[in-house]
């Protein structure tokens, strides 16, 4: 949640030691803020274990902040709490975290952990400032500056601790939340640019009409992640099947406006498929080359991260888009 | 000649030298020739594919064409009231963007914001086969399939031609001040580690012949109790800022004597050693550069670097041949001609400017 102001784990890892598949043991990154060579260091980070085994990991440390404020604003459109992320940017601050819920996923929180949130609102925006005491009141006064021109129906600043970590535990307790009110969930994880929140909200809304299930949104807007969590019961006959297609449908989404198929949970088996949606067989193959590079043999992991074209070709023929098939050069079986 | 012609040109060209085996040298704006390991084959002109492609401020998100200079990049952000936030160093007024990513030079900010590759979010390059690819995207966070963008960051162009990067961009701080102490080296190395591991808005800092420089940059309340806290004596109006400027550039004495200019990133927290020559400690300590008026011997310095927990590089120097960057250890250099030879099989681009073997 930490991650616009603070960084990704790329951003955190300093050295990797790793056990190659060959037994050579390397050092991937180095003390220093540098290493000689190519960054392998950014290719190890996220390689869901296909490059190398990772034995010990050096991490960089960031002094805690001496203090932080929590900004809860309910507004009565989503559109308007998007656009104070950008205006709350657009005012040059960083902030220590940027969160949006819309009504679905407020409700099931509320419900779930009292945090006080709006409940008639249509989405919460909770914004956060951290750092010295001095640079806290400075920056919170901006903040609900800006929310106030946004058009927030209500802004609550936190005025303790208690009451911060109050205004926090409602997102943190989002995913249980969406449990409690349905058998089963699906976290989606695609990131956007975030001025198309707006436009891939709406496209999500009618969605859910027509696949006949629920979504609940919650999303890090400061860094354009979105996590729809689609609401079904496995018990039903289809619904998981509906589910996974809707899923898929909302990934494609997430490219076509410019985004990713995944923010930060990794692609994994799961959404190996939409990778052969998000890169062209060209840039497929450079990922299978890296691989290879690192593990000729593809014994490590195999099968995750990154499909064959082969695969491609098979997911192509289930899903042909808009009528172009994927990869026509290859052979079917 | 518009991007839609440029670029299939360019691949033909590149498809040609794969056949030919002659190599392509990658330029730019040719400020930074003298970096990096010998310069071999055809000289392939890239600064006109230039021009920036999209700038939104508020989506913290900025691309450009691989030849936009550097300076008309800074200069559009500026007015947005944003930054490139690893201050990349320009070595003259024709640096281009494609330049700085190739070759993954950071700042002054480097230890308190991020490097080059921290704020690379996505690439577009023909790499060796000639193809035209596009790796990470325009967003904060992406995690899907490995990361190519980082990867062809300081890559010196040996794995593909950049044609277009998008960065993370960052508001200029509100407020902003240098304070200088009079310090002997070994001091300031403790005192600037202790300093990192406090909640200070530290944003630079340098030792300098037995004086210690302290950038602190943020919010005006925060940049006023740190400098109240550090002590030192403030640098007035805007000396502190063409200071930085004159570091970042290499403008200073320091760096125009050396007839060796070693650049040696170690652990931060590495003890002032004496090498038996002129530093400049950048970077909280883990920069260290040594003037070098006569010939020092490679060895020591590479040595030495590596017990420091880092690498030693020949930034600047007459002669090449001993070798610019740390040797790669077998196992990771023959990971490294095999990623080469994913990229670029005929071994066409950039051929030798990292390392003799690719």
């Amino acid at each position: 949640m930490h991650c616009l102001k603070y960084g990704l784990t790329v951003h955190n890892v300093r050295k990797v030691r790793t056990v190659l598949i060959d037994g050579r043991v390397v050092e991937v990154g180095a003390d220093a803020l540098d290493a000689a060579g190519y960054d392998l260091l950014a290719l190890m980070i996220g390689s869901e274990g296909l490059l190398g085994v990772a034995t010990e990991i050096t991490v960089k440390l960031t002094p805690k902040p001496l203090t932080a404020q929590c900004a809860m604003a309910a507004f009565d459109d989503l559109g308007k709490a998007g656009a104070a992320v950008g205006g709350i940017i657009a005012a040059g601050i960083i902030p220590g975290g940027m969160e949006i819920m819309d009504k679905a996923a407020t409700r099931a929180v509320e419900d779930f952990v009292h945090a006080g949130y709006n409940v008639d609102a249509e989405a919460i925006l909770l914004v956060e400032s951290d750092g010295t005491p001095e640079e806290v009141a400075e920056e919170m006064a901006r903040i609900k500056a800006v929310l106030d021109f946004a058009g927030a129906v209500e802004v609550r600043i936190s005025v303790n601790e208690a009451e911060r970590l109050l205004f926090w535990a409602g997102r943190k307790a989002a995913f249980p939340a969406v449990g409690r009110i349905s058998p089963d969930y699906y976290c989606i994880d695609g990131t956007i640019p975030r001025r198309a929140l707006p436009e891939v909200l709406r496209s999500i809304q009618a969605m859910t009409a027509q696949f006949g299930l629920r979504c609940a949104n919650v999303f890090h807007a400061g860094d354009g992640n979105l996590h729809p969590l689609i609401l079904f019961d496995a018990n039903v006959p289809g619904e998981l099947e509906r589910t996974e297609a809707f899923a898929a449908r909302i990934l494609e989404l997430c490219i076509a406006v410019g985004g990713t198929i995944t923010g930060e949970h990794g692609v994994g088996i799961e959404k190996i498929n939409q990778m052969c949606l998000q890169f062209s067989a060209a840039e497929l193959t450079r990922f299978l080359g890296i691989k290879a590079a690192f593990d000729p043999l593809s014994l490590l992991n195999p099968g995750k991260g990154v499909p064959t074209l082969r695969r491609c070709a098979e997911f192509g023929r289930m899903h042909v888009h808009s009528g172009h098939e994927k990869f026509p050069e290859l052979p079917r079986f | 000649m518009s991007a839609d012609t440029l670029i299939p040109e360019w691949q033909e060209r590149v498809r040609a030298a794969q056949v030919t085996g002659v190599p392509l040298r990658i330029r730019g704006g040719g400020t930074k020739d003298f970096y990096g390991e010998r310069l071999e084959g055809e000289v392939f002109d890239v600064s006109a594919h230039a021009g920036i492609v999209d700038y939104d401020p508020t989506e913290l998100v900025i691309t450009a064409r691989g030849g936009t200079r550097l300076a008309e990049i800074e200069a559009t952000m500026t007015e947005a009231g944003q930054m490139l936030a690893f201050e990349p160093p320009q070595f003259g007024d024709a640096a281009t963007l494609g330049g700085c990513v190739a070759t993954g030079l950071s700042g002054p900010r480097r230890p308190y914001a991020g490097a080059v590759r921290d704020f690379v979010l996505g690439v577009r390059v023909i790499d060796g086969k000639g193809d035209n690819l596009r790796f990470g995207g325009k967003v904060m966070k992406n995690v899907a399939g490995f990361d190519v963008s980082r990867l062809m960051t300081g890559a010196l162009g040996t794995l593909g031609v950049l044609l277009e990067v998008s960065l993370k961009c960052l508001p200029l701080p509100k407020a902003e001040t240098t304070i200088v102490f009079e310090m002997p080296a070994p001091e300031a190395v403790r005192k600037i580690n202790e300093w990192a591991g406090q909640p200070l808005p530290l944003s630079a800092s340098a030792w300098h012949e037995e004086r210690l420089y302290v950038r602190l940059s943020g919010a005006e309340a925060a940049v006023g109790a740190a400098r109240d806290k550090l002590g030192g004596e403030e640098m007035a109006g805007a000396d502190g800022g063409n200071w930085w400027r004159s570091l970042r550039e290499q403008r200073m004495a320091f760096y125009a004597t050396a007839s060796q200019l070693w650049r040696l990133s170690v652990k931060p927290t590495a003890p002032f050693t004496d090498l038996g020559t002129f530093q400049m400690i950048e970077w909280g300590g883990a920069l260290r550069w040594l003037n070098v008026a006569s010939v020092l011997e490679t060895a020591t310095v590479r040595e030495w670097a590596q017990d420091s927990g880092g690498h030693a590089t020949l930034f600047r120097s007459a002669s090449r041949h001993a070798g610019v960057f740390q040797p790669l250890q077998p196992a990771l250099l023959d990971i490294h001609r095999r990623l080469k030879a994913t990229f670029d099989p005929a071994g066409i681009l950039n051929r030798g400017r990292m390392y003799p073997e690719f």
